[in-house]
This record gives C-alpha cells, sequence and structure tokens, in this order.
C-alpha cells in the first residue's frame, strides 16, 4: 500500500500576518493547578477500597529460579492477590523487535532488583509484610557487571535464546573510506572516553493505579511518558484486546525519559486489580526507582578525528561499547543513536561507527534526555577542541570553518533544514566575553565551548505502520470554548501550553478561550508520546492542521454574516472582524455559533507524518527527523587544583529551536538541559557494585536522592539562555525541539573549559575532584602550557604546524608530541613535568595572569 | 492507633491515624490533601515541605504526633478567598513550573522566605531553596518567582514587611 504521506506544513508565517499568541510570554495551562495543589498526580489518586501493591525484588544480580512458594504470603491476613511471573508469562519490549522483559521475572532474574512476585494487599504494610513470606529458591549464576566480559563470554548467557549471545545489538556503519581519509589526514587525534551512567530522577516516583470495571473495561492511570506503547504493552501482556483498555496520564512530576518504557508495575497494577476486583495502587519508593532505571547507558567510546592544515575535519571514526544493563528497552535505537545524531553542525565527508551494546546484570538503561548521543558528542566535541588546539585555531573558528551550513546533507544521509548554529556561536561569543577570555583568565579557570545538533522527532516508528505519527481533535463550543484533545502527554515540558497555543493561534482565541484534555486513550487521537523531542514539531503540525481547517469554515461563515469575502475575516484575540474595517466584528463565540449554523457541529482532526527522509540502508531512518536544533554552548570554570574542586560559576547557552512557540518554556527547557549535562559531569553517578568479589555485586551504590547527589540550587551554575529562532518550513510556524538538545553541549564545554584552565584534557566521566588530580599528575601542567597566553599555544608549539597560538610558544608537555601521530592520551611525551614543582609554582599565581613562557 | 487534633490550613481538625504516620501520610491519606508531595520519604527532596505553626518543615520526616495542638499550613492552604497567594501566583507568572511536582514544597519554602526576608538577595533566595530539589528547571527561573513575590510584598505593604521582616524569627537565612 501507498503509504498516504500527511505532512502538511504550514510555513513559518502567521495565520493573519502577525502572532497574537505564539511567541508570547504566557502562563501556563496548567501551572497554577500546580502552584496550589490542585493539579492531580498519579499517587495523588483514591479509589475506594483501593489496594497497595509491591513487588519483591531479586537480591541476586544473575539467578535461575527453581520454585516460588507464595501459600504463606496469600494467606496472611489483609493480603488479596499475589501474583508471579507465570501470571503473565507473555514477553514484550518497547521496540517489538526485543521483546526480551516479562512483568515479573519468568524462570530468571537478571540483576539486583528484578521483579520476581507483586502483592496487593490492604495498605502497604501489610504487602511489605507479605513480600518477606514468599519463599524463592534462587540457583545462583556467574554474572556479568563489566560489558567486556560479556563480550567475550556467553555462557551462562543472560538472555536464552539470544542469537548474539550476550550481545544486545552491534551497528557498523561507514560513509566513505574513513582509512584512507585518515592516512591522508595531516592532523589526526585519537583518544579513548568514558560516559558513565545516569539517572533521570524525577522528583515523581513511578506510581501506577488500575481499576477494573465490571463491563470488562480495564483502566490504568500511570505516570508514564508514552500513554500508547503501555496501551499496547497492557492488551498483549494481559492478553485482552485492546478495545477494553484505557490509559490516562495524569499530572505527571517529571521523566526525562524514565517513564518512556511499559513497566512491571503497570502490569502487576492491572492484573491485580483483575484478579482481586478492586483497584489496586502501585507506588515505587524512591529506592526502587533507581533500579527501575533505563537511564544514560555507560559508554566507552574510541574516538579518531582527522583534518586538513585548514582545520576542516576529513574523517570521523568511532568504536563504542554500550553497557546496556539486563534487558533491551530502547537499546535498539540507543545503538543507533551513538552514531547516527552526531553528523552535524560540524560536516566530515567520511564517517565510520562501530557500535555494541551488550546485557550485563545491571539496572536496564534505557534513554535518558538526549538519547544515546550525549555520550558521542562529548567525545567528538572535545576532539575538535583537541585539533583546533594543535593547529592554534580558535575553537569557535574551528566550529565556523566546518559548518555544515542550512539545508545540507549529512554524511549519513540526514537532512538538515533550517540551520542556526552559526548565529548560536556568535550568541556565545559575544555574551560570554570570549574573546577576552579564552587564553587570557588565570591559571585554574578557564572557558570553552561546543556545539551540537538534536532530532525533533524520529522518522523512525517504534512499530511500522502506515498511521499518522501525530493526531488531534479540535472541538468548538457554542460557549465560545475550543477543546483541544490531544493524545501528548505533559510531562512538565509544556506539551499542553504549546498545543493550547497553536491553537489559539490559529482561531484567534485569548488562552482561556482553550483547554487541553490530553493523554487519555479514550478521548484522545493517538499520539507517539514525549520521547525523542517529537511533540512541538509533529503534534505542533496536527493542530495547526485541525485549527486551520476550523478557521477556514469560521472565516466563510462570518465572511457571509459581515458581506466580505471569507479571506478578508481575520480572527484574534477573541473576536472576528473585518481586516479592512475593524468596526465590523463579532466576538469568536457569535463565530462560533454562526459556523455551526452553517455548516454543522463544529469539530476537526489534524494529522501528521513525517516527510520521507534519512539513508537509503538498514536503519536510515533511525536519526532521521523532519528538522534538527542546533545548540552552542559555552562554559566557564574555576578549578581549584588543591582539592581538584570544579566550579562551574556560569554557562551561556544559545540555541536554535526554530520559532520559540512559547519563549519562557524554550528557556526553561534550556536551562534544565543544561543544569542536568553539568550535574552529570560532576556530581551524578548511577553504578553498581561490580568488584564479583564484593558481599553486596550487583548492588546499586547509592539508590537513594542523598547519595545519588542531584544538585540544590546551591550546586547549579548560573544559566543564560538565549534563542535563535531559524524557522523551519517543516514545523509549526517554523518551531523546532528545545528539550533535548540543550544538554549535550554542557558537558564537553565543561571539558574544553577545563582544559583552557589547567591545560589538561579530561575524557574520563564522571569528573570528580580525584579525576581532576589524577588529570593534572598523569598530563602534566607542562610549563608553559599551563598557560602561556593561552594554553591552546601549547599544542600549537609541540604540533609543529606553525601555526601561531595566541600567545607564548609553551612547551607543549601537555601536547600530543608529535604531529599527526596516532598517539592518543595527549600524555606527557616531551618532557616529564616535575608536577609537584610546577604545581607549587602556579599556586603562588593562581589569582593573576601568567605572563609569558 | 490515635486521635489528633490539630489546625489544618485554620481548621480545627481530629483525625485518626497509626502511630507511626507521618505527618505527610495524615495528610495525604487521611485529610485528602494531596498537595504536599512525596519524592523520596526520608527528607532528601523537599517535595512535602508545609509549614508548622509558620515555619517550613519536612512533613515526611515530621511525625503526626507532633502536630497535636499546632497549625499546619500546606500549599493548599496558601489559598485564600482572593485567589493564590502571592508566592503562587508570581510561581505561575514567571513560567518556573515545568512538572511542578517539587512546587508545592518549595512554594512552601519560599513563603517562609518572603514574610521573613522580603528585601532577600539572589544569595538568600538559593541558600533558602537549598533544601528543596527541582529536577526540571535549574532552579533560574524559581529564582525570578521569588523575586517577584518580594517586589510584589515590599510593594504591596512597604513598613509591614519591613517589620515582619524584623519579627522574632524573622532574620531570614544566609
Amino acid at each position: 500500500m501507498e503509504r498516504n504521506v500527511i505532512n502538511r506544513t504550514h510555513g513559518p508565517d502567521a495565520p493573519h500576518g502577525e502572532f497574537h499568541r505564539v511567541g508570547q510570554r504566557a502562563r501556563k495551562v496548567d501551572a497554577i493547578g500546580k502552584a496550589t495543589g490542585q493539579a492531580i498526580y498519579t499517587d495523588d489518586i483514591q479509589l475506594p477500597g483501593m489496594l497497595h501493591a509491591k513487588t519483591l525484588r531479586s537480591p541476586h544480580p544473575h539467578a535461575r529460579i527453581r520454585s516460588i512458594d507464595t501459600s504463606a504470603a496469600e494467606a496472611l491476613p489483609g493480603v488479596h492477590g499475589v501474583i508471579t511471573g507465570k501470571d503473565m508469562p507473555t514477553k514484550y519490549g518497547v521496540i517489538p523487535w526485543t521483546p526480551d522483559e516479562n512483568a515479573l521475572a519468568v524462570d530468571k532474574v537478571r540483576f539486583v532488583g528484578d521483579e520476581v512476585a507483586a502483592v496487593a494487599a490492604v495498605d502497604e504494610d501489610t504487602a511489605n509484610r507479605a513480600l518477606r513470606l514468599i519463599e524463592v529458591d534462587y540457583e545462583v549464576l556467574e554474572s556479568y557487571l563489566d560489558p567486556h566480559k560479556s563480550l567475550q563470554q556467553h555462557d551462562p548467557v543472560i538472555h536464552e535464546g539470544n542469537k548474539h549471545g550476550n550481545v544486545s545489538k552491534h551497528v557498523r556503519l561507514e560513509f566513505g573510506e574513513v582509512d584512507a581519509a585518515l592516512e591522508a589526514a595531516p592532523h589526526v587525534v585519537e583518544d579513548d572516553y568514558f560516559f558513565h551512567g545516569t539517572a533521570h530522577a524525577p522528583i515523581e516516583p513511578h506510581c501506577a493505579v488500575a481499576q477494573s470495571g465490571h463491563d470488562g473495561v480495564i483502566t490504568l492511570w500511570s505516570s508514564t511518558q508514552i500513554p500508547h506503547y503501555v496501551h499496547r504493552a497492557l492488551a498483549r501482556v494481559l492478553e485482552i484486546p485492546a478495545h477494553r483498555i484505557r490509559v490516562i496520564q495524569p499530572h505527571l512530576g517529571g521523566a526525562f525519559g524514565g517513564k518512556s518504557d511499559p513497566f512491571f508495575f503497570e502490569f502487576c497494577a492491572a492484573k491485580l486489580a483483575m484478579l482481586t476486583g478492586r483497584p489496586v495502587k502501585f507506588l515505587l519508593t524512591r529506592e526502587e526507582t533507581f533500579y527501575t532505571h533505563r537511564g544514560r547507558h555507560p559508554m566507552e567510546m574510541h574516538f579518531t578525528t582527522g583534518c586538513d592544515d585548514d582545520g576542516k575535519l576529513t574523517a570521523v571514526d568511532s568504536k563504542i561499547l554500550i553497557d546496556g544493563g539486563s534487558y533491551s528497552s530502547f537499546g535498539l535505537v540507543t545503538t543507533y543513536y551513538a552514531g547516527q545524531l552526531l553528523c552535524g553542525p560540524s560536516h566530515f565527508p567520511t564517517y565510520r561507527f562501530d557500535s555494541t551494546r551488550v546485557y550485563t546484570n545491571k539496572p536496564p538503561c534505557g534513554p535518558k534526555r538526549g538519547h544515546g548521543s550525549v555520550q558521542p558528542r562529548f567525545a567528538l566535541e572535545i576532539q575538535l577542541d583537541r585539533l583546533a588546539t594543535k593547529l592554534g585555531i580558535d575553537p569557535l573558528e574551528m566550529r565556523r570553518r566546518n559548518f555544515q551550513g542550512a539545508f545540507a546533507r549529512t554524511v549519513n544521509g540526514m537532512t538538515v533544514t533550517s540551520n542556526g548554529f552559526m548565529e548560536c556561536l556568535d550568541a556565545i561569543e559575544q555574551a560570554s566575553g570570549w574573546k577576552d577570555k579564552r587564553g587570557k583568565l588565570p591559571f585554574g579557570r578557564g572557558i570553552g565551548a561546543a556545539g551540537s545538533m538534536y532530532i525533533s522527532g524520529t522518522n523512525y516508528a517504534v512499530y511500522p505502520n502506515d498511521m499518522p505519527q501525530a493526531g488531534i481533535l479540535v472541538k468548538l463550543d457554542r460557549s465560545g470554548l475550543a477543546m483541544v484533545y490531544t493524545g501528548t502527554s505533559d510531562i512538565g515540558q509544556g506539551s499542553s501550553s504549546v498545543m493550547a497555543t497553536l491553537v489559539a493561534e490559529e482561531l484567534g482565541l485569548r488562552m482561556d478561550q482553550v483547554r487541553v484534555v490530553a493523554a487519555d486513550t479514550d478521548l484522545t487521537p493517538v499520539d507517539l508520546g514525549a520521547y525523542s523531542s517529537r511533540i512541538t514539531l509533529m503534534a505542533g503540525n496536527a493542530a495547526v492542521d485541525a485549527g486551520r481547517k476550523l478557521r477556514f469554515k469560521l472565516q466563510e461563515a462570518v465572511g457571509e454574516k459581515l458581506g466580505v469575502p471569507a479571506k478578508q475575516v481575520m480572527l484574534a484575540d477573541g473576536f472576528a472582524f473585518d481586516s479592512q474595517d475593524g468596526d465590523k466584528r463579532i466576538t469568536s463565540q457569535e463565530a462560533f455559533e454562526l459556523a455551526e449554523a452553517k455548516f454543522e457541529t463544529l469539530a476537526a482532526t489534524g494529522s501528521y507524518n513525517t516527510p520521507e527522509r534519512g539513508g537509503d540502508y538498514r536503519g536510515g531512518t533511525i536519526g532521521a527527523s523532519p528538522a534538527y536544533s542546533f545548540t552552542a554552548h559555552c562554559a566557564e570554570v574555576e578549578i581549584d587544583v588543591e582539592t581538584g574542586e570544579i566550579t562551574v560559576p556560569k554557562l551561556w547557552i544559545a540555541h536554535d529551536c526554530g520559532r520559540a512557540i512559547s519563549p519562557v518554556q524554550v528557556e526553561g527547557q534550556i536551562e534544565g538541559s543544561t543544569y542536568m549535562g553539568v550535574a552529570e559531569l560532576q556530581m551524578e553517578d548511577h553504578d553498581v557494585y561490580t568488584d564479583p568479589a564484593h558481599p553486596e555485586a550487583g548492588l546499586h551504590r547509592r539508590p537513594s536522592l542523598l547519595e545519588y547527589t542531584i544538585p540544590t540550587s546551591l550546586d547549579t551554575p548560573e544559566l543564560e539562555a538565549m534563542i535563535v529562532e531559524s524557522l523551519d518550513p517543516e514545523g509549526p510556524y517554523g518551531a523546532k525541539e528545545a528539550g533535548e538538545g540543550p544538554l549535550h553541549g554542557s558537558l564537553p564545554a565543561v571539558a574544553n573549559a577545563i582544559y583552557d584552565a589547567l591545560g589538561v584534557w579530561m575524557t574520563h566521566l564522571p569528573f570528580t575532584p580525584g579525576k581532576v588530580l589524577e588529570a593534572l599528575r598523569e598530563q602534566g601542567v607542562g610549563g608553559g602550557a599551563a598557560r602561556a597566553g593561552g594554553a591552546s599555544a601549547g599544542e600549537a608549539g609541540a604540533s609543529g604546524t606553525g601555526a601561531s597560538g595566541a600567545g607564548g610558544g609553551g612547551s607543549g608537555a601537555s601536547g600530543t608530541g608529535a604531529s599527526g601521530t596516532r598517539g592518543g592520551g595527549g600524555g606527557a611525551s616531551g618532557s616529564a613535568p616535575d608536577v609537584a614543582a610546577i604545581r607549587a609554582r602556579l599556586a603562588g599565581k593562581r589569582d593573576k595572569p601568567e605572563g609569558d613562557a | 492507633m490515635r486521635t489528633l487534633r490539630f489546625q489544618l490550613n485554620g481548621d480545627d481538625v481530629e483525625i485518626a491515624a497509626p502511630d507511626h504516620w507521618t505527618l505527610l501520610e495524615v495528610l495525604r491519606y487521611r485529610a485528602g490533601l494531596t498537595g504536599s508531595k512525596q519524592g523520596c520519604d526520608k527528607g532528601d527532596c523537599g517535595a512535602c515541605t508545609l509549614h508548622v505553626d509558620g515555619r517550613a518543615v519536612l512533613s515526611c520526616l515530621t511525625l503526626a504526633a507532633e502536630a497535636e495542638g499546632r497549625s499546619v499550613t500546606t500549599v493548599e492552604g496558601l489559598v485564600g478567598p482572593g485567589g493564590p497567594d502571592v508566592v503562587q501566583d508570581c510561581f505561575d507568572e514567571s513560567g518556573c513550573l515545568q512538572c511542578g511536582f517539587c512546587q508545592p514544597g518549595m512554594i512552601m519554602a519560599a513563603r517562609q522566605l518572603v514574610t521573613e526576608n522580603p528585601q532577600a538577595s539572589r544569595d538568600e533566595i538559593k541558600a533558602a531553596l537549598s533544601s528543596n530539589l527541582c529536577r526540571c528547571t535549574g532552579y533560574t527561573k524559581i529564582y525570578e518567582a521569588v523575586e517577584n513575590a518580594c517586589r510584589r510584598t515590599l510593594q504591596a505593604a512597604p513598613v509591614s514587611a519591613g517589620s515582619a521582616a524584623a519579627a522574632p524569627g524573622g532574620k531570614g537565612r544566609g
């Protein structure tokens, strides 16, 4: 069947010349309810006779279940239901090609915290007592806590039946002749990088409430960011028709990707509600959210990048080992994204990535804000700075020279439309005072930059189908109210406000004349949910589509009434009027009545599907997007060389989001993304005890907010968000994404600033004080390179390219030693520095700029 | 099980609850006031922050029995006959609310600061909110919201606001 592509796009212009709602710093549609306690989140739901459910978790990282005895738990007074894996044996997975999860463990457990049984009781205390009465006989198996071991050894295998042992996914794609390009490149940098695991840690723990109606309908309220996928997975696992299931997402207390998968507690709540005939609430503790995880994948990355004498990139080559944890989750996509999303805003003509995701016996990884691409972006943007430094090119200039341009095609076949990256660079350069700071701050202080791109939704539908990726319904009421029914999930990013703004703009309404019903599978058309930064562009186009259909009807009916051509009728601020004679006007409510009388009951659907995009190869649509956002970050750092403590006093972030539908919300996304990136760099670390000999091997090391340390107000840098609007032909009124892109560059910008401050490259996250001191020791704060009118001059001198640095020569002890060699690490290949002496000397000069070398 | 008597958002209430229940549990599961949120249940996140006798406390670490005879104000109780409190309105106006889950606690912490020190500097605001974790915003717009609330408070009653700042326990923090 020919796919019916519904990619009506509406251009960047306002319906009537100028915008009335779009671009306003308006209040959000749901904020006052949240500020006053009226907004209902999932855990706020109390139903009559409601039971509370808890789960029994595996104490072993890898074990076979010989038997489970639940009889004592079932006999405990107050217990109404006990279930185990055999009650829901059907496997599922959010990606249909990798269904390797069970609602509760069947036969095996695969990480400490894996769910084995669930109990519903009159209260949580009783449910917890019942869990302790369940007896599980485990046969402990050898576990995999190191991804390298999973690569090398496949017996015992973590997932029986997996074709590739303990390898979850392998992708190798090459575009152009990478080896030849690297061979020919006069300048090459090659390094290892490590990005650690991190958690989403939204302040709202996961929760679901299920009710089994006597009419045969199961209703699930859940803190999910993708109700549609939960809906599909429930039908599969519960083995009941999808039309008998209703999924509702109440207000949601943060997600960041962590509430994208269908989860065990959703299946269990529904199953226990069916078995007991009573409503069941399943609330996870904070500790449990760390086991549920699906956070950022740890990645070991080997990157090689080459450029010519002008700094123009010629090749990028990466090899990445991805620690997937115990299940697939979105891992197929992660493995592609680790390579596919890197091909801008800098252009390189040849590119190869080789990414391998392995299973380990750890909490499962999944999508976290900037899914899959935050890690390799960290590596690449540091390599750009290393090359710039070798050649004595200013890092911003390096990025300008390699800018891919607007309406470009990337090396991997993606189509870039609007591209405001150059304006982003200009913005951070000016706002940060870059020219007065780069290479000129006293030792221990530095400034650095990075760039990035991100998708505005993905062409790759998680399950293959020819239906729209976004749908919406708008109903106009005689009261003058426009009701918007959207399947989008407002997870705090403000999607409901964006939908309301777009419909209000199209229909000329005030914000109080629009209300939104969102994320209820009975009431709202299917939208694929809040992931891949897809809502503003995709659902936004659907909203404009529906609004425009209704606007034409209103214009026609009002034109008839006023005796003017329909096209002459303008709709704005709650009125419909003759654009030639503003005195000829009626209210929007009267316009609704006229149109309803002339036509029929007023409602319209709107749809959006992506245009054909992507490369003509297997996986070529993964990472393909209708439009890409672009970001430039600039970070300033201050480092205490005695303690190794990094302070990031300020970041400047310029983000090209296309048209900013709601500037205040775009700023919020930029600030929140960057905060989160710096937190990952400095403070956060999601890991388990990995030494097999450790008595708690496989156990999470810090499963609480106190130990995991998400930043407080006192830990968070000053953040200056700047909006660049490169109006995109694909987006609604030209809009693109803002929710994930502005995380990427925050980490490499800080890493590059650390080089400016200390003359050392830090490559292994997280950047703890100990690692800073270690980097100083290993790489040496080589003589003048420490601050010889700019650390950048240090490597230029060492690389012997003749490119003059900004200041004095510097000994280049931190440099790569010889030009164009493949000697990675940037180690002290020159004279071995006397670190103690250097540090002692520098410590005395920390507060004033260094003079000449 | 014991019967607790305290003042809740201005009303005298009697609520029976198990001895070991926290104030947060009693409010959410007995009184039906779900505005105060449970983010960690161990005093790490601050989402459950409310006022006991006008002082911000973590209700997840406060046994309900400790509220006996005291006056408890939740985020719902800030709303008066004239509508939302100035702090709530400023949070709404500033656009700082994203997911909103931390905000009831954040607003109660901010409310105490605005009462006690409406001339608070940015650093004092940061310090006053440092017990309340937000995962969405990077805090930037929350500072702006609190600064607006301070400004509006001073504009509305410059004299009384000054005396409030000088009242016992009203020296602010930081």
